[in-house]
């Protein structure tokens, strides 16, 4: 419940755009993360409005990033007022924290798009040269004076593209070297600098195998694919921390002569008194210094029932404030918190995610020995048939520039990022094309129950429409999760006079003049003190007290969605941290006859370790807290855009919206985009079994080669929109 | 063949302007916000072109 009314209405804390602002010599500026802008009268809305702020000197909206970057001259203008400037106009904003603004991302983003300039460059002009004398030697009318000239311009141009634009490859299979292993970069490293090398030689010797062209060509095509592949993730991970910004928290500090000041989080240290309002959440582990409230604990614990604190009682950093204020003191800072044991799970878990080995590099683990091997063997085999010493190494040298693997390195990354984009329209995000990859594999589903298989906040499961209204006044002054779904089931309406909550409790006031109260039984005067927890009792001024019941609902596809998974062979079961009588029922309403409750997140942890280690694939789907550890050691993991920020992170996949069917959805197009990719990988073998006998023989010419290599990168590519194409037919 | 003299450092010349071309569009944050951008031609006052600090 905790979870969606996060993402109702920004916290307070985060707010105060105060301490978001930075400095940049005598201006200050200030990045905002702007709701709901789409056109160009927003634009002008938004840029007019904030702009005539006086002393504002530029307001500049980017509509694709969704940010407002807003300067000024020091203090003249009040951040606050920025943001309700905007709020005024229409776009609730949130501020983002600068240093999230300018992200090493952006960087590997520009480097490649810059390396692919160049070997575009590069290979459309190798190309001016070699189209000559490919058309010379197969008409055998150009000279060898005219054919050496124009490899010697061919290689002024060529090499320099291919040495800066392969860099990204040559450091990548480097690193890859120093470990011990060979990915894919390692033969596309070998083949580049080979073929520069080998057609370097040629030229001086004056001989006919030159393969500039193909080098800087084979780069251009790769880099195309890396280009896409980054733009990708970039994508995933600006959305997703678009996700967290808007839950980017900052706390309210009491300072010592009792005023209340705004301060980032990194800054709470211990000792520190906290403000604490209803529907903020503890932003570190605390001791209730004074007040008297009930907590949110469900994203610690996964228990959905409330829990009533009062001064003196430790409290941990995650829980959410429902009723009272509360001053606490900060017992450790932020990143010392109680969800610090749960990151360094986290980590452990990413850390052996990491071990994960991609589909191309496996295929590289074989590939790459391979092809070395056939090259070595045609270099001794033709020593022994009596070829002078320089023809054998152009042979060897042949095959491994025609066998070098661009198709391969081209056929994992197409699929996935036309896979990604397709799940992107259905609001999943995908972290990378490795998640995806695992996605497929998973042999088992694992659900959290609160918040995944059911909304994570409760509705009320009948009522007398009279009776609800009546109760509604009461209903809309409290925070408290039961009283929230009462007054969204009345709609908007009065609110009732001189309304006091009692923490723990409920709440009284005044309905039509006559006293009344909202809670539970025993504040209401009813006997009946069981089922206290999804029961709201009402009681108006001299009438007997009456009951309203609610349940957390079960997401509306949750069971078709166990079927569906049941259908493809997926084993499903529940692990959830809330009491077993409420996940029995929400099981047997979903169709799930295996769960676990009442788990710490410890255990959840060992229970997805002991399933890895039984052999099984995992899929976590879960979103609190309490799932994060699990969802980082589960072999795949999904999140709800809804979820806690650790969640989020943990998660390789984060799904928008109430289905529960796009779970069933992005497995399907992981394990289509799997067979695409094994398809393509299929097809490369196959072209290098036709090219690579031939390149033994020496019948492969620098023409021969330049157009089986991008043929076969562009069959693999055609395959790979296929996984695109195949939805819409369906 | 003597004009190959003159055409090969001509087509070469023009396309590395190209490529310089690029990398001041890359540099000067043309793809910075495509979708912005896009909506910003149709309004004079909003079309003041490439934000000065990228």
């Amino acid at each position: 419940m905790a979870l969606t009314g996060t993402l109702d209405r920004p916290p307070h804390g985060a707010a105060d755009p105060v301490v978001f602002v930075r400095e940049a010599g005598e201006d200050r500026q200030l990045g905002l993360l702007v709701q709901g802008a789409r056109c160009a009268s927003c634009l002008a809305k938004i840029e007019k409005g904030v702009g005539a702020l006086p002393g504002v000197r530029q307001a500049r909206m980017n509509l694709t990033t969704g940010k407002l970057s807003v300067a000024w001259r020091n203090h003249d203008v009040e951040p606050a007022l920025i943001v309700e400037t905007l709020a005024r106009l229409g776009y609730p904003a949130v501020p983002f924290d600068p240093a999230e603004a300018v992200s090493r991302e952006d960087a590997e983003g520009r480097r490649l798009a810059i390396a692919l300039g160049v070997a575009g460059f590069g290979a459309a002009n190798a190309m001016m040269f070699s189209v000559p004398v490919w058309a010379g030697l197969l008409h055998q009318e150009m000279g060898e004076g005219v054919r050496t000239l124009f490899y010697w311009l061919t290689a002024l141009i060529a090499a320099p593209c291919a040495l800066f634009a392969g860099t990204t490859f040559f450091q990548s299979a480097w690193a890859s070297l120093r470990k011990g292993r060979a990915n894919m970069d390692v033969p596309i490293s070998i083949g580049v600098l080979l073929a520069i090398g080998v057609s370097l030689y040629e030229t001086a010797i004056h001989g006919r195998h030159a393969y500039f062209d193909a080098a800087v060509s084979l780069l251009f095509l790769l880099l195309i694919g890396r280009y896409l592949d980054h733009v990708l993730r970039a994508k995933a991970r600006g959305a997703a921390r678009d996700l967290l910004a808007m839950q980017a928290a900052t706390a309210t500090r009491l300072t010592r002569e009792g005023a209340m000041e705004s301060v980032a989080l990194r800054d709470v240290a211990v000792g520190d008194r906290l403000v604490i309002l209803p529907g903020d959440r503890l932003p570190v582990d605390a001791e209730v210094e004074e007040g008297d409230t009930e907590l949110d604990v469900s994203l610690l614990t996964g228990e959905t029932a409330p829990w009533r604190v009062g001064a003196g009682t430790s409290v941990q950093a995650g829980a959410i404030n429902l009723t009272g204020r509360l001053v606490v003191r900060a017992v450790a800072r932020s990143e010392d918190s109680a969800v610090a044991a749960i990151a360094r799970l986290m980590e452990a878990g990413a850390q052996t995610k990491s071990h994960y080995v991609r589909l191309a590099d496996r295929a590289a683990a074989i590939y790459v020995p391979a092809v070395h091997g056939v090259a070595a063997l045609t270099f001794v085999g033709w020593m022994i048939a009596g070829l002078a010493f320089p023809d054998a190494l152009m042979r060897a040298a042949a095959v491994l520039i025609i066998t070098c693997p661009c198709a391969l390195g081209l056929a994992a990354p197409a699929v996935q990022i036309v896979a990604s984009g397709r799940l992107f329209r259905r609001g999943v995000l995908v972290k990378s094309g490795a998640a995806l990859e695992r996605l497929a594999e998973v042999d088992c589903v694992v659900f959290d129950k609160t918040g995944v298989l059911t909304f994570g906040r409760p509705a009320l499961l009948h009522g007398d429409p009279d009776l609800v209204q009546r109760a509604a006044p009461l209903a809309r002054a409290s925070r408290h999760p039961l009283a929230k779904a009462l007054a969204s089931q009345a709609g908007p309406g009065a609110v009732a006079d001189e309304v006091r909550e009692v923490a723990g409790m409920g709440v009284e006031g005044l309905v039509d003049g006559r006293e009344a109260r909202l809670g539970r039984a025993s504040f209401v005067g009813a006997d009946n003190a069981a089922d206290a927890e999804t029961v709201l009792w009402f009681a108006i001024e001299g009438e007997t007290p009456r009951r309203l019941c609610f349940s957390d609902d079960l997401r509306v596809d949750a069971a078709a969605t166990v079927r569906a998974l049941r259908a493809r062979g997926l084993a499903v079961e529940v692990m959830s941290g809330d009491v077993a009588p409420a996940v029995r029922q929400v099981c047997e309403a979903a169709g799930i006859a295996c769960f676990c409750a009442a788990m710490s997140p410890m255990e959840k942890a060992a229970a997805i370790d002991a399933l890895v280690a039984a052999g099984h694939r995992p899929l976590m789907v879960g979103d609190g807290l309490n799932d994060a550890a699990a969802l980082a050691k589960a072999h795949a993991s999904m999140a709800p855009g809804a979820a806690a920020e650790a969640s989020q992170t943990a998660a390789d996949l984060v799904f928008q919206g109430e289905d529960l069917s796009v779970v069933v959805e992005a497995i399907d197009i992981a394990r289509a985009a799997r067979a695409r990719v094994l398809e393509n990988f299929g097809m490369a073998a196959i072209y290098n079994l036709v090219a690579a006998p031939a390149a033994v023989l020496g019948l492969v010419t620098p023409l021969i080669a330049a157009l089986a290599m991008s043929s076969s990168s562009l069959i693999v590519t055609l395959n790979a929109l296929r996984v695109g194409a195949g939805r819409r037919r369906a | 063949m003597t004009a190959m003299i003159f055409l090969i450092p001509i087509s070469l010349g023009l396309a590395f302007v190209g490529l310089c071309g690029f990398l001041w569009t890359f540099r000067s944050g043309q793809y910075d916000d495509p979708k912005g951008d896009a909506e910003r031609i149709l309004y004079d006052h909003l079309d003041e072109g490439p934000p000065a600090d990228g």
